[in-house]
């Protein structure tokens, strides 16, 4: 499906809601990254000290990725406190799913480094604390960076289901459009959030490269 | 930082016969009763084969390995006692391929130690600008050259700066010279070891090259499978009867950088 003429003319009269649905569905996107990260970029350097617990760590994060989204959605709303319609209960849910690219590129980014170096870091008589913050975690940014940026493009797809429970964003067009069977309405919130994802994959993209030492 | 151990005469580093097995597991010994004694200001090369224990041996003087049986003194103090963080910021290392970081620059690189000993910014800039000229690199060219901007032995030249940043009375090389093209190694070799004797610093030097060793060492410490089988200092080396040094006698003949 193609847009016609009258998708356009549809995109131009409707311009103020398809702007209102993509900020709303940008801020969830957002506040839902920056939650994953405060989380799982400590837990993967807490994880990488103590490799005894990189299984369950990881197990546990490959577990919410495997729950499909609409049912992860649903299974939240009778939780207390994080469950419910609306916001927080989707919030919840995209943070869960972007903690296991974070959190396996964290892990990952911190234990692949030239053994080398932290020979030389530690006969140097650096701590393990110095260790970590100076050597490991500037040489891993660029991979966890990586695991940012997948993890973002994600969320910003998942995101549109959060509609379902009614947490608005652009997801709100996609299911008013199925149900109307108007492609119209389902392409509304459609584009904007592939352009979002288009954009954040280019910029997250940009970063990256400028982070990557070697 | 290290009045005391500057002061110390005698030796300063002792292996009291030293075993040393992996996992602690009796029989899968690397290192098996070494006794040796480097007095201050001695260059003692550990020379032998792969996997005869040599870097075993050196990653027990700083405590990156604690020996399983014996002691390993350093300034008379078992390293078991000593705290691994000071023993180390007083005991330079340079390893195969420098093991700098790519995310400094040469000058942070150099001046890591002092940093970490939290000398002021003047102090650690004047100390690196004094150690690139010692090393032969001109500062204002590399003070702010990343490592992978630099050729091998540049790096390598880094590499020992860095060791020597804090001006530790130990210096302990693992193949430092092992990766460079022979030519750049010789050129090293030589330099290092004028500036090894202006400086007056202990060193405990691994290597494989007996020409290395001769060339460097004031002591040759031969190791097969974990034991010391030869000690003698460079003149008397090649004279010995043991195997094992006739071994890497017969090496020097053949060996690359000699004409047929």
């Amino acid at each position: 499906m193609s847009p016609s003429l009258s998708d356009w003319s549809f995109f131009v009269e409707h311009r103020a809601e398809i702007f209102g649905a993509t900020t709303d569905h940008l801020a969830l996107v957002v506040i839902a990254m920056l939650i994953a990260i405060v989380i799982a970029v400590p837990l993967g350097m807490y994880v990488v000290q103590r490799p005894a617990l990189r299984a369950i760590a990881m197990g546990i994060a490959n577990i919410f990725q495997t729950i499909p989204s609409l049912a992860l959605f649903g299974f939240l709303i009778p939780i207390p406190f994080i469950g419910g319609l609306g916001k927080r209960t989707a919030i919840v849910a995209l943070v869960l799913y972007a903690l296991l690219p974070i959190l396996r590129n964290t892990y990952v980014g911190l234990s692949e480094i030239d053994p080398a170096i932290l020979e030389a870091a530690e006969a140097m008589g650096m701590t393990r604390a110095q260790i970590l913050f100076r050597v490991r975690f500037p040489l891993a940014l660029s991979v966890i960076l990586a695991g940012i940026r997948t993890a973002t493009i994600i969320t910003i797809g998942i995101a549109t289901i959060a509609a379902a429970i009614g947490a608005g964003g652009l997801g709100t067009f996609i299911f008013r459009g199925v149900a109307l069977v108007s492609d119209s309405l389902i392409l509304a919130g459609a584009i904007p959030a592939a352009l979002l994802a288009l954009i954040a994959d280019f910029l997250l993209g940009l970063l990256e490269r400028r982070l990557r030492v070697v | 930082m290290n009045a005391k151990i500057n002061n110390y005469s005698g030796n300063l580093i002792e292996f009291r016969d030293v075993s040393f097995h992996i996992n602690d597991i009796p029989g899968r010994e690397v290192i098996s009763r070494v006794s040796l004694s480097v007095p201050v200001g001695e260059t003692v090369v550990l020379l032998g084969r792969s996997g005869s224990g040599k870097t075993t041996l050196l990653r027990l003087i700083n405590a990156m390995l604690l020996p399983s049986q014996g002691q390993v003194l350093v300034e008379g103090r078992a390293t078991v006692e000593w705290d691994a963080i000071r023993l180390r910021r007083g005991i330079g290392y340079v390893i195969q391929e420098a093991g700098l970081f790519p995310h400094f620059t040469v000058a942070e690189n150099v001046g890591l130690v002092p940093t970490l000993e939290k000398w002021d910014r003047c102090r650690t800039a004047a100390r690196v600008g004094e150690l690139l000229r010692l090393v032969g690199l001109d500062p204002a060219e590399f003070a702010e050259r990343r490592p992978r901007e630099l050729s091998g032995g540049q790096r390598q030249r880094v590499g020992v700066a860095r060791a020597l940043a804090a001006d530790p009375p130990i210096l302990l090389m693992d193949e430092p010279f092992g990766a460079l093209d022979p030519v750049t190694r010789a050129e090293l070799q030589r330099e290092f070891r004028a500036l090894a004797q202006r400086l007056g610093k202990t060193i405990v030097f691994v290597t494989h090259d007996l020409r290395e060793a001769l060339l460097l060492a004031s002591r040759i410490v031969l190791l097969e499978a974990g034991r010391v089988v030869a000690l003698a200092p460079p003149q008397e080396f090649l004279r010995l009867e043991h195997p094992e040094v006739r071994a890497f006698a017969a090496s020097l003949e053949t060996g690359p950088g000699v004409p047929a």
